[in-house]
């Protein structure tokens, strides 16, 4: 692999940017690997980069259905930040956001990982208890959350709309600095080029359509639309499509899946300095590197695999943006699309070994699964290597449900991402 | 907007005026102290998210405010039908083979 520097630019640049190289390669599939993952996205990607990095596991499958980092990796709104209510949940996100600082380095590959500051609205009192609880847990974690005045609010954030006959008052915010955004593509362009170079194939257009097990119940390999391939360890990071694949496995799982939208802006300068959130609202908005705004929408209310969502859903959103901020009513939407994401009765995900033996599973991600990206990964391939998982993804069980154990960040009201 | 035929009130209305309600025919135990833990996980959490054809349960909520079912295929979001609370699982679907 030939590394990317500022050198390697100058040296292309002089050569016509003739000696550019693939950046991962698309070999056929063996007939056996050690691991398979099933998914190509970010967290299958880097599962299997710190499987090869972290665990000298190099003999290793990432098959993809479409076209790697094309489902909800590429679909997301691209927001990171760690600041949950329960200690399980702030051990797993603030591990990511850790390795979130660091990984344009550590790939060599720019993530774009831009820490400009997460803000969550309040809007009532109610809001203000709520947010102030979550700081109050995020300090005794260790994650840095604090708590502005709408006046502070509006200094971070010149756009933002404190007068107090707004519809929406701004009656405080928290702002998480360490937040931000990085750029969706190249973190799963980071992870494959990483993988693919210590030995990790990536088999893209590989549908899995079965998964094959031995009489004693344990993992064979799976069957796929370019034939069986083999493994004893497979790990399923299929987000919506995680229920369809454990079901092959015969495995049911407590999840749905719905379709979830976001939609962007014509780009323009910039105006808009960091990420903004409102539970209450339910509207949440950042601007890219690009220019454009980017506005995640709610879910629709019932399960899809569509990818595309109804539009009242988006409406909805776009009348609480320009309510907020009445700078962007006349803004133009380039864009919308959807993504299906799978959400746990307790809205916190599962990253775990499963009944099946040489069967695991990272998926639940629901509505935020992109922030973890990097954490994700990191404790899946640790789980997948060890046949144990690790002590930050240990709570993320599939038996919390029946043990009632739950992560219930539903009710800690993680609504929006 | 889904457009959804409330079986109530036999008529097609936008999906606003309703709510989703989860997936149809979980029969809630009749005696709940006594479920065991597995049956209730199943009951409780287990869910069959189905790529294609769903058995659910619907709410007219700013109509006649009944829950009623419907069979909807959930790739394409096309409602196959719609019927009753009460009434058992449809045993054939219109435009199912023979």
């Amino acid at each position: 692999m030939k590394k990317y520097s500022v050198f390697a630019i100058a040296r292309e640049a002089m050569r016509g940017h003739k000696g550019w190289e693939e950046q991962w390669s698309s070999p056929e599939p063996k007939k056996e690997y050690d691991v398979i993952i099933v998914g190509a996205g970010g967290h299958g990607l880097a599962t299997a980069y710190y499987l090869a990095t972290v665990h000298g596991i190099t003999n290793v499958a990432v098959l993809e259905k479409g076209w790697l980092g094309g489902g909800n990796t590429g679909r997301n709104t691209t927001i990171i930040r760690s600041n949950y209510l329960y200690d399980e949940s702030a051990g797993i996100y603030d591990h990511a956001l850790k390795l979130w600082d660091g990984l344009s380095q550590e790939l060599n590959y720019n993530v774009m990982y831009s820490p400009r500051g997460v803000m969550m609205l309040a809007h009532n009192v109610h809001d203000i208890q709520v947010l102030k609880r979550h700081v109050h847990a995020n300090r005794l974690n260790g994650i840095d959350n604090e708590w502005l005045t709408p006046e502070a609010a509006k200094e971070f954030c010149p756009p933002l709309n404190i007068s107090r006959d707004a519809r929406y008052p701004v009656m405080g915010a928290t702002l998480q600095r360490r937040g931000g955004t990085a750029r969706h593509d190249a973190v799963a362009w980071g992870y494959a080029r990483g993988a693919s170079v210590r030995g990790v194939h990536i088999i893209q257009n590989c549908e899995v359509t079965g998964v094959k097990r031995a009489p004693n119940g344990a993992v064979m390999g799976v069957e796929t639309t370019r034939g069986f391939i083999g493994a004893k360890k497979v790990g399923v990071v299929a987000a919506g499509h995680s229920s369809v694949i454990m079901n092959m496995a015969g495995v049911r799982m407590p999840l749905e899946s719905y379709p979830l939208q976001a939609l962007v802006s014509e780009p323009v300068k910039p105006v808009f300095p960091c990420v903004v959130m409102s539970n209450t609202v339910h509207a949440y908005i950042s601007q890219s590197d690009k220019g454009e705004l980017v506005i995640g929408a709610g879910t629709d209310q019932y399960i899809s695999y569509s990818q595309t969502g109804g539009l009242h859903i988006l409406q909805h959103t776009l009348d609480a943006i320009c309510e907020m901020f009445p700078m962007f009513t006349r803004m133009k939407m380039l864009r919308s699309w959807g993504g299906i994401v799978d959400v746990t009765p307790d809205r916190s995900p599962i990253l775990a070994k499963t009944p099946v033996p040489g069967l695991y599973v990272n998926c639940g991600w629901g509505t935020g699964g992109f922030k973890a990206t990097p954490g994700s990964g990191h404790v899946f391939a640790h789980t997948i290597a060890r046949d144990d998982p690790h002590p930050i993804n240990a709570p993320f069980t599939i038996e919390r449900f029946r043990t009632g154990r739950l992560i219930d960040e539903a009710a800690a009201a993680a609504v929006a991402h | 907007m889904l457009l959804i035929r409330c079986p109530y009130c036999e008529e097609e209305r936008p999906e606003l005026e309703f709510r989703n309600a989860g997936e149809a025919h979980i029969a809630r135990s009749a005696d709940m102290a006594a479920t065991s833990d597995d049956d209730f996980e199943k009951f409780f959490f287990i869910r069959s998210n189905p790529k294609g054809i769903i058995y659910e349960r619907w709410r007219h909520m700013h109509g006649c405010a009944r829950f009623f079912n419907a069979v909807r295929d959930t790739v394409s979001d096309r409602f196959l039908l719609t019927y009753k609370a009460g009434e058992p699982k449809p045993a054939k679907l219109p435009g199912a083979a023979e």
